[in-house]
């Protein structure tokens, strides 16, 4: 556990993947279930998958260019499509934009701050996806879903999701119901 | 025609003096390395701050060792992506400024751009005997010793990994990039696994040379007794580097658990040790674990980057390969690469090393061959931190 965090995780879900494909098909799943001004955190060690979730990701929002780790620029934007059938989607004409962060190589957390992030953040025209969230671990006061990736062998990885908040805990237990309709509980 | 050039798109604050977008009159880099060490990587906000700071004494500079004065420079060029929004804005906002303050024309340059044009740098003018001529500006696009197109262009660097064909100047066309991590990336989290510091490419190459001199002392077998797996991504010119980085990882940790466990090592049960740097006396005496560990993973980024260069240079006949971009550097990437290309008869080119990492003097380069044509930007230029190359569909 990050020790700074004193949120309520109000619900979980607890995923096998088995495959890096498998890590980017539940990402798709999620993106599908975005509606944009989402924050979505991940968390975990080098190599267990966390650009892999976010191309997935990145598919489910509709999101055809190719996304690669923005570690070395922090943060990468991507502009939306508009998603096919998506007649919900109304008001995203454009679709929704995937803003892509990546924490690796802060040191310490408040520099978040100087660069102007929130401006991102609970933007209604896109999701943000943050990699290494833990780095900025105080920094997440409101509602979000967290995405805990662990390495269990060269090809399986575990993945924990934590909502934290109403909306967050609707969604996952929506995305839940997509993902394995026959194991709902 | 001199173009004053401006660099700031990452971490370090350039500006250069070039003439007719070859001649290096100066070429001023205020490298922030040593800050960015200690975090083991580039701070944003760290970068943005000292590059506000640097940017005005090193354009000053720059025109002192060039020995000439405003009124000599005919137009400035700035990067305006990609790269930190932040830094960006300092060189960007500087160079705007100083064009309208002086009245020159301005131009807004990428900085990918700007790598690849780096292959037309020359280090100085009068070793040029072309440099006097007075050529009309049109027939300056071509000079003897300029890269010949067509070109493949190898661009590999932290943020980029890129394979691009040019038929002519500013004629892109992308044939392939990583669908993952950056080959500088890479190297960066690699030496990071291995505890080697940052940054990771010169560290890993310097780690690998001294190993593979200790096994040829030592009689050793002169194998390197780890193997990396390679993504080769058959059928495209893309590249991807994060399995390779997450096998490093399981080869780390598994020779880790071995040691502790007492099982025999590869090559002589010397001890590695993971998390220390080459200096310290630990890692002296495991040094050569993770200098064969560095081998190996440079031996297999270099594999792919080259043989699928060498793909594409066959596949559009070209006369020529660039490198570009701060992996450009990497000795191991340019001999593997120059092995590729002698059958086919292509001359690899590759700018000097203080041309291949961030510099100003390469924005100037790629400035003049737009500016040639008439182009600049009006002065209302934002940054696009997310810039790419302006790709022709094909």
């Amino acid at each position: 556990m990050t020790g700074a965090s004193q949120e309520e995780v109000s619900c979980s879900l607890d995923v096998i993947s088995h495959s890096a494909a498998q890590t980017q098909r539940l990402g798709l799943r999620l993106g599908e279930l975005l509606r944009g001004g989402e924050l979505i955190l991940l968390a975990g060690q080098l190599g267990t998958g966390k650009t892999t979730f976010t191309q997935g990701l990145a598919q489910g929002l509709g999101i055809t260019e190719v996304v690669s780790s923005p570690t070395f620029t922090l943060l990468k934007e991507y502009r939306g499509q508009p998603r096919r059938g998506g007649a919900e989607q109304a008001t995203h004409a454009k679709g929704l934009a995937l803003y892509h962060f990546d924490l690796y190589r802060l040191e310490h957390p408040e520099e978040i701050l100087d660069l102007g992030f929130e401006d991102y953040f609970a933007n209604p025209t896109g999701v943000c996806v943050v990699e290494w969230a833990d780095k900025a671990a105080a920094l997440w006061s409101g509602e979000y879903l967290r995405v805990r990736l662990k390495l269990l062998s060269e090809t399986k990885r575990a993945l924990l999701f934590e909502a934290v908040g109403s909306y967050y805990c609707d969604l996952l237990q929506q995305f839940q119901k997509n993902t394995y309709a026959a194991l709902g509980n | 025609m001199l173009v004053l050039g401006i660099e700031s798109s990452c971490d370090e604050t350039g500006a250069a003096i070039v003439k007719d977008g070859r001649y290096v009159l100066a070429n001023v880099v205020a490298s922030q390395t040593e800050i960015h060490e200690r975090y083991g990587g580039v701070v944003p906000e760290v970068a943005s701050r000292q590059q506000l700071a640097a940017a005005l004494p090193v354009i000053e500079t720059a025109l002192q060792q060039a020995h000439c004065g405003w009124e000599e420079i005919d137009a400035i060029a700035a990067t305006y992506g990609p790269g930190l929004a932040g830094s960006l804005l300092v060189g960007l906002t500087v160079g705007k400024t100083l064009a309208l303050a002086r009245d020159l024309p301005f131009l807004g340059v990428n900085h990918l751009e700007a790598h690849i044009y780096a292959n037309w740098l020359r280090q100085s003018l009068d070793s040029d005997p072309q440099a006097g001529a007075a050529e009309k500006e049109t027939e300056r696009a071509y000079l003897p010793g300029d890269p010949l197109f067509p070109l493949v262009c190898l661009i590999v660097s932290g943020a980029h990994s890129e394979l691009v064909l040019m038929r002519d100047h500013a004629d892109y066309l992308l044939l392939g990039r990583t669908r993952d991590d950056a080959a500088g990336e890479a190297f960066d989290k690699v030496a990071r696994i291995l505890g080697l510091g940052y940054p990771g490419g010169p560290a890993i190459q310097q780690a690998a040379r001294l190993a593979e001199e200790e096994l040829r002392q030592q009689s050793l077998p002169a194998r390197n007794p780890y193997r990396l797996p390679r993504a080769w991504l058959r059928g495209t010119y893309d590249f991807s580097f994060s399995g390779l980085k997450t096998a490093m990882l399981h080869l780390a940790e598994g020779l880790v658990a071995d040691q502790q466990s007492g099982r025999p090592l590869p090559s002589g049960g010397r001890q590695i040790s993971r998390y220390t740097t080459m200096g310290s006396e630990a890692a002296r005496r495991g040094q050569i674990h993770i200098g064969l560990l560095a081998a190996s993973f440079q031996e297999a980024i270099v594999d792919v980057l080259a043989v699928k260069t060498r793909m594409a240079a066959q596949e559009y006949h070209v006369r020529q390969v660039l490198l570009a971009g701060g992996v450009a550097a990497n000795v191991a990437l340019r001999a593997r690469l120059e092995e590729e290309l002698a059958p086919l008869s292509i001359q690899l080119q590759y700018p000097p090393i203080e041309f291949c990492t961030d510099n100003a003097a390469m924005v100037a380069a790629a400035a003049f061959f737009h500016l040639l044509r008439g182009e600049r930007h009006d002065l209302d230029l934002d940054v696009e931190p997310s810039l790419s190359l302006p790709f022709r569909q094909e």
